[in-house]
């Protein structure tokens, strides 16, 4: 993965995960690696990488389960949540891009209109 | 468990390498150690591995300072070869074995299994990564407790660099402290996640790096540039 090495690297690798637990490529209930094994996986710090499931747990997406690891949540809608979380973040940025070029809201919605249709 | 750097300094002849140098290694990080050439970095690195004497004040070790015997806690990696070159990468083991109490042989061909380096091969024929790679899985497999790595990823290619980052990852831990020398920021940026920085043998900043990140919006090597700033390297 390439960072972006001015912003955390925590909120980066926490965000790849987040994506594949929306995508569906990781399931609820789903064991992650365990911090050692994260660390390696994406070459970071492992101090990185226990910050990152730290955060994940705060945010209800992951817990840890004494002496078996971490888990992906089991609950129902978790999923649909951090899908929905991140295509607002997505969109939001998104936005602020094309709004900064000069566009209009109905010129944007027009743009990704004929985008989907082409 | 703290490795304390307390108002080092080394002269050479007129050439002051380090000046009133003083900070703290602790269990569980890995630091970078950046600077230009000639900042300073070896000379600590070697003092640290009691290999230079300082001129005045010093680094001390659980208290004491640093000698012979704090060697087998402080794995020192220099950024030149340290084997014979008629050796084989499995005999280079063994002379590690001999050497250090808590060198471990398994340890070792895994490393050297994992990084590709083929056993009976002897060390003068391999090429500079190789060599790279074998003084790593040498240094790496010790269960020291601090490991002094000077320049590891010097002249090595993507993959060997890869290879021994993964080697270093895998060893660190609470229990240990790392701490890799470099003047490429870039190459050690996701792994390390405290910095000190060496200018004209003096500490120019010692930092948290997600710190530094989520505080000023800057990456290390933009730290680097505006620390280094107005220095002719």
């Amino acid at each position: 993965m390439n960072f972006d090495t001015s912003i955390p690297i925590y909120l980066q690798v926490g965000n790849d995960l987040k994506g594949k637990i929306a995508s569906g490529q990781i399931q609820p209930g789903e064991k992650l690696p365990s911090g050692r094994e994260l660390a390696q996986q994406y070459q970071i710090n492992p101090n990185t990488a226990a910050r990152v499931y730290q955060v994940l747990e705060q945010e209800g997406i992951c817990e840890t389960r004494r002496g078996l690891g971490t888990y992906v949540v089991e609950e129902i809608g978790m999923q649909q949540k951090v899908r929905e979380e991140m295509a607002r973040d997505l969109t939001r940025s998104f936005l602020e891009r094309m709004r900064a070029l000069g566009l209009s809201g109905e010129e944007i919605g027009k743009i990704l209109k004929e985008e989907e249709n082409r | 468990m703290t490795l304390q750097t307390k108002e080092a300094e080394k002269n050479y002849g007129r050439t002051k390498a380090l000046q009133g140098v003083t900070f703290d290694i602790e269990p569980g990080n890995i630091y970078a150690l950046l600077g230009p050439n000639g900042s300073g970095k070896t000379t600590w690195m070697k003092m640290a591995a009691a290999l230079v004497r300082p001129s005045a004040g010093g680094v001390l070790w659980e208290g004491e300072p640093v000698c012979a015997k704090t060697r087998s806690d402080i794995a020192y990696l220099p950024t030149e070869d340290f084997f014979y070159s008629w050796m084989t990468v499995e005999e280079v083991g063994k002379y590690f074995a001999d050497f250090f109490a808590d060198f471990s042989m398994d340890r070792y061909r895994a490393l050297c299994g994992q990084m590709e380096l083929p056993e009976k091969q002897k060390v003068r024929t391999l090429s500079t990564g190789m060599r790279a790679k074998c003084r790593a899985a040498a240094a790496m497999s010790r269960a020291a407790k601090v490991y002094l790595l000077d320049e590891p990823f010097n002249g090595i290619d993507l993959l060997a660099r890869d290879q021994i980052m993964n080697s270093i990852l895998e060893t660190s831990s609470p229990d240990n402290a790392v701490v890799i020398s470099s003047h490429l920021v870039e190459e050690i940026e996701s792994a390390v996640n405290r910095a000190i920085f060496f200018r004209d043998g003096r500490v120019a900043a010692d930092l948290d790096i997600e710190e530094l990140r989520a505080r000023e919006g800057k990456s290390l090597a933009d730290k680097y540039r505006e620390l280094m700033q107005g220095k002719e390297v």
